[in-house]
């Protein structure tokens, strides 16, 4: 078992992870797979935002001059969830604008159908 | 410090705020703002790379004022150098011979737009090689990731836009897997600077702590690399988005987007993991049985293709196979091997490519084998420069494919456990290169008679010609003229350690 | 003529009384006037125009569909190669998660101080953080000067993806031959335009919104936030604002030369801070900016200038999102 009961949540995140990818396995649907890979990165900033916890201290903003390690959970986690965020919400967009482009044209959100509909039309 | 060593800072600076200059410039001008950035980070990193050639170190360059467990770093070296530099003359060769295309295939008032994604892609590859922080290297995979689709859907059919998704969806799987690999690792170190996090990595993995933990981060670091650097069952996105892309897009992304990712692969292994601990892991063997899958098969695929563009793209996944052979082996032999790799297959591909585009504009914009018949009259620049590329992937001596071949069976000889598979897989992937290779040859030679279409008048034309004539010096230097080549690598590898 | 129900006044002339607000509440209250008509615009929205198909075409393709969807043999095959397929990925899913988990139930514990991740690199941070950055925010000193090589990067993936969903979805109005331009089909013309609870509630709420990222954006080295964050919300504003008052009225604040220039002047300014902050850092020079007194508005030196750089790119590139998937068109 080791620390699985403490690491709760990190497990938690590595489950959600997991349906995030068999989302992009097992779904045909565009949308879906974008959902799956939403929640992929939401998994791993749940897995860090868990790393940067430490039991009884508080975020790392400084108030009343207080200055010591003992005060603060480790900010860099944090940092990283930022730029993580922002990465996903780009390719999120992107993913989103191609599937909106791919429906307009071939009136579905299956990638299988969009292949078939392609292979008829032979460009 | 010496002004020489802000070089790499210089040219990840200056490729990105040509790109963000470029919104703002009319389409012509953003051309030529690409051209002479992508020419002067060229200049900066030959100039780097001599210096550190005679220096005969690598240093670190801090990004900001904070010293290293603390800020970001850059960090160059010989091989840092000598790949920056490749990465400019193929990139920029590729622009040049891939114009004229362009310019008929993209919308006019998208054209700037384009020169915006390789602008930032070049930003990004450049990150890569230069960076000494694996979070830094995650940010800008995404950039190399969004741009490189940019680069497949700018000509807007319907079948780039679909190859974009399906690039897309294989490449952000990577990304998951290679952000998931790099938090834990953070989890086990503490630190995101690779020399610091190699200490960390070498003292768990004498004390034998967190083992497993560091095998799944090995695991999923490679994997999530491998699989945006479409490694044989992981390509399926490959052919639509070379195959049907403008032609300077499919020249880049064969020849620098997959390599940047193997690259930064390589760095990680050496940089971070250490060499041995990545090498006692087994995933080197499932690297290495990938490899040679994907020599086979996409050797087998691009002999049953039937459009030319396709068949140069099964191809690569197929050369994509021979790097990884080459990492999977655990030398340093082979090491070296697969980086000369990169460069020779980056040199070949990209010729290739722009030739293709040549012979299938001379055929009537067809690219189906039956329509290339005698391609190699109506475009004879194009037909040579093809049979060049050709020679080279097949082995012939003199180009650059043949010293590959011959690095990877050398390396093979002395690792005494992969030597058979190895070889007989690089005999067979040679032979069934020659089989698809000289079928085209021979296709695009074979006289069609009386009736010759007329090559269709382009403007640039000296222009394509004249990087199809840089594509094959290039292709010959690195033929005949290796050995300071693989002197150079075998000196940055052992800068990396 | 006063119909039934509208109310009447003994004291005042009619013409009087109309301008009241009593009148106006009474009327109101009898329901005699629908606020909507005449104000909200409901169009229907153009129907797919019917491709036009001979009997014979019409007939081959239903030969074609049938032909597929009959072919037992084929479906056969395809639903084995599904099922096997379905399979595999669910037990290597399965795989994988049990590696994962199994994984964590061997990484450090979390919660606890003693773990490699609290090593000396978020102890500097946090004990001489304040000192060295001026920013009362450790993590926004963190991205935004220790680590800003990062932050730079990630402004440039959100400006790599927006170039790419302009070249996805932006449409250039095309001019008819009368000077007018065309309107363009994948306007959303069911939408309400002029919705009356939506204009009133967007009255009150844009200029509040606006107004609370900017603030976040100036607070971002004091308080949670910063330019991120403030941009987001600033973007939020200006898509309530297109969503109640129309493309006509934001046409007036905002084009596709509005983005260009925000973004190239924001990205130019970090790209250059950055540059010269780096520039000085790897070769040990004085900087020479001023971290001013920590806490104030005006202080952490660099840091609200890209916190401000930061939150234009993002409010312009959440906003131009929000108006190429609607629209495709400033």
């Amino acid at each position: 078992m080791g620390n699985l009961l403490v690491n709760y949540g990190e497990a938690a995140a590595m489950i959600l992870f997991v349906i995030g990818f068999s989302n992009l396995l097992l779904h045909k649907n565009l949308i879906k797979k974008i959902i799956g890979l939403n929640i992929m990165d939401s998994a791993i900033y749940l897995f860090l935002a868990e790393k940067g916890y430490i039991a009884g201290r508080t975020v790392p903003i400084v108030v009343d001059g207080v200055q010591s390690v003992e005060a603060y959970i480790n900010p860099i986690p944090a940092g990283l969830v930022l730029t993580g965020i922002v990465v996903s919400v780009s390719v999120s967009a992107l993913m989103l604008s191609l599937t909106i482009r791919l429906y307009r044209r071939y009136h579905t959100l299956d990638l299988d159908e969009i292949s078939t509909l392609l292979k008829k039309e032979g460009v | 410090m010496d002004l020489v060593q802000n070089f790499p800072f210089f040219s990840i600076m200056l490729s990105m705020f040509s790109g963000i200059v470029s919104p703002v410039l009319p389409p012509a001008a953003a051309k030529w703002v690409n051209r002479a950035a992508v020419t002067v980070i060229g200049a900066l990193s030959l100039v780097l790379l001599l210096y550190l050639l005679g220096t005969g170190e690598s240093y670190v360059f801090m990004m900001g004022h904070f010293p290293a467990p603390w800020g970001n770093e850059i960090r160059a070296g010989v091989l840092e150098a000598g790949m920056a530099l490749f990465f400019c003359i193929i990139m920029l060769l590729s622009l040049l011979g891939g114009n004229h295309k362009l310019l008929t295939e993209v919308a006019g008032e998208k054209q700037s737009l384009y020169y915006i994604l390789v602008n930032l892609l070049l930003s990004s590859l450049l990150a890569l090689v230069y960076t000494n922080d694996i979070f830094t290297a995650y940010v800008f995979v995404e950039i190399n990731t969004i741009t490189a689709c940019g680069l497949i859907m700018i000509r807007e059919t319907g079948r780039t836009i679909e190859a974009a998704v399906r690039y897309m969806i294989m490449s952000l799987l990577g990304s998951g897997m290679l952000l998931l690999g790099l938090c834990i690792l953070y989890d086990l170190t503490g630190h995101l600077l690779m020399s610091n996090m190699r200490e960390q990595v070498a003292i768990l993995a004498q004390s034998g702590e967190y083992h497993m933990p560091l095998l799944v981060t090995i695991a999923l670091i490679s994997v999530g690399l491998s699989i945006k650097s479409a490694l044989f069952p992981f390509h399926a996105w490959l052919p639509d988005a070379y195959g049907y892309s403008t032609v300077s897009s499919a020249a880049i992304l064969s020849s620098l987007v997959s390599k940047g990712y193997i690259f930064l692969l390589i760095k990680l292994i050496y940089r971070v993991f250490g060499f041995q601990v990545f090498h006692d892991s087994k995933i080197v063997n499932v690297l290495f049985l990938f490899g040679l899958m994907g020599m086979i098969f996409g050797s087998l695929s691009a002999i049953w293709e039937n459009d030319i563009r396709r068949m140069i793209a099964f191809s690569s996944v197929a050369q994509i196979g021979y790097i990884f052979m080459g990492i999977g082996m655990g030398t340093q032999a082979a090491m070296t091997a697969s980086l000369f790799h990169v460069m020779s297959h980056a040199a070949t591909k990209s010729l290739l490519f722009i030739s293709a585009a040549g012979l299938t504009d001379a055929s009537g914009g067809s690219k189906k084998f039956a329509d290339l018949t005698g391609a190699g009259y109506r475009d004879v620049e194009a037909g040579i420069a093809f049979t060049v590329g050709a020679l080279s992937m097949v082995g012939l001596p003199l180009f650059s494919g043949f010293i590959s071949k011959l690095l990877f069976a050398q390396a093979a000889v002395q690792n005494t456990g992969k030597l058979l598979p190895a070889l007989i897989v690089l005999g067979i992937s040679t032979v069934l290169n020659a089989i698809y290779f000289m079928k085209t040859v021979i296709r695009i030679y074979t006289p069609v008679g009386d009736e010759v279409r007329s090559r269709p008048a382009s403007g640039g034309r000296a222009l394509y010609v004249a990087a199809l004539m840089g594509f094959i010096v290039l292709n010959l230097l690195l033929g005949v003229n290796s050995q300071p080549i693989v002197d150079m690598i075998g000196q940055g590898l052992g800068m990396f350690a | 003529m006063p119909g039934r129900g509208m109310p009447m006044s003994r004291l005042k002339p009619r013409s009087e009384y109309e301008k009241t607000g009593s009148f106006r509440f009474w009327r109101w209250l009898a329901g005699s006037r629908d606020p909507y008509v005449g104000e909200v615009e409901m169009k229907a929205q153009i129907p797919k125009e019917p491709r036009e198909l001979t009997i014979r075409e019409r007939m081959q393709e239903r030969q074609e569909l049938l032909t597929r969807v009959y072919d037992i043999e084929n479906n056969k095959k395809i639903a084995f190669f599904h099922r096997i397929y379905v399979l595999a990925a669910v037990v290597f899913c399965l795989c994988f998660a049990g590696i994962l988990v199994a994984m964590v139930s061997m990484l450090p514990p979390t919660g606890e101080a003693d773990r490699p991740v609290n090593n000396e690199v978020p102890a500097r941070y946090i004990e001489s953080g304040l000192q060295e950055t001026g920013a009362v925010n450790i993590v926004t000193g963190m991205i935004l000067d220790y680590r800003a090589f990062d932050t730079f990067g990630e402004s440039n993936v959100l400006f790599a993806a927006t170039t790419t969903v302009l070249i996805l979805l932006h449409e250039k109005k095309k001019k008819r031959e009368d000077g007018t331009f065309e309107e363009i089909p994948s306007d959303r013309l069911l939408e309400p335009k002029q919705d009356a609870i939506l204009q009133a509630s967007a009255t009150v709420l844009v200029p509040v919104i606006i107004l609370f990222g900017i603030y976040v954006i100036l607070n971002g080295h004091l308080s949670p936030g910063g330019g991120f964050s403030g941009g987001a919300i600033i973007g939020a504003g200006l898509i309530l604002y297109l969503s109640a008052f129309g493309f006509e009225k934001t046409e007036k604040l905002f084009t596709e030369k509005t983005y260009k220039y925000v973004s190239f002047g924001a990205l130019t300014t970090y790209c250059l801070a950055k540059s010269y902050s780096f520039f000085t850092g790897a070769n040990h020079l004085e900087s020479h900016i001023p971290l001013g007194t920590p806490g104030a508005i005006l202080s952490s030196g660099l840091i609200l200038v890209l916190n401000i750089c930061v939150g234009m790119v993002v409010a312009c590139t959440m906003y131009t999102f929000y108006v190429m998937f609607r629209k495709g068109d400033f």
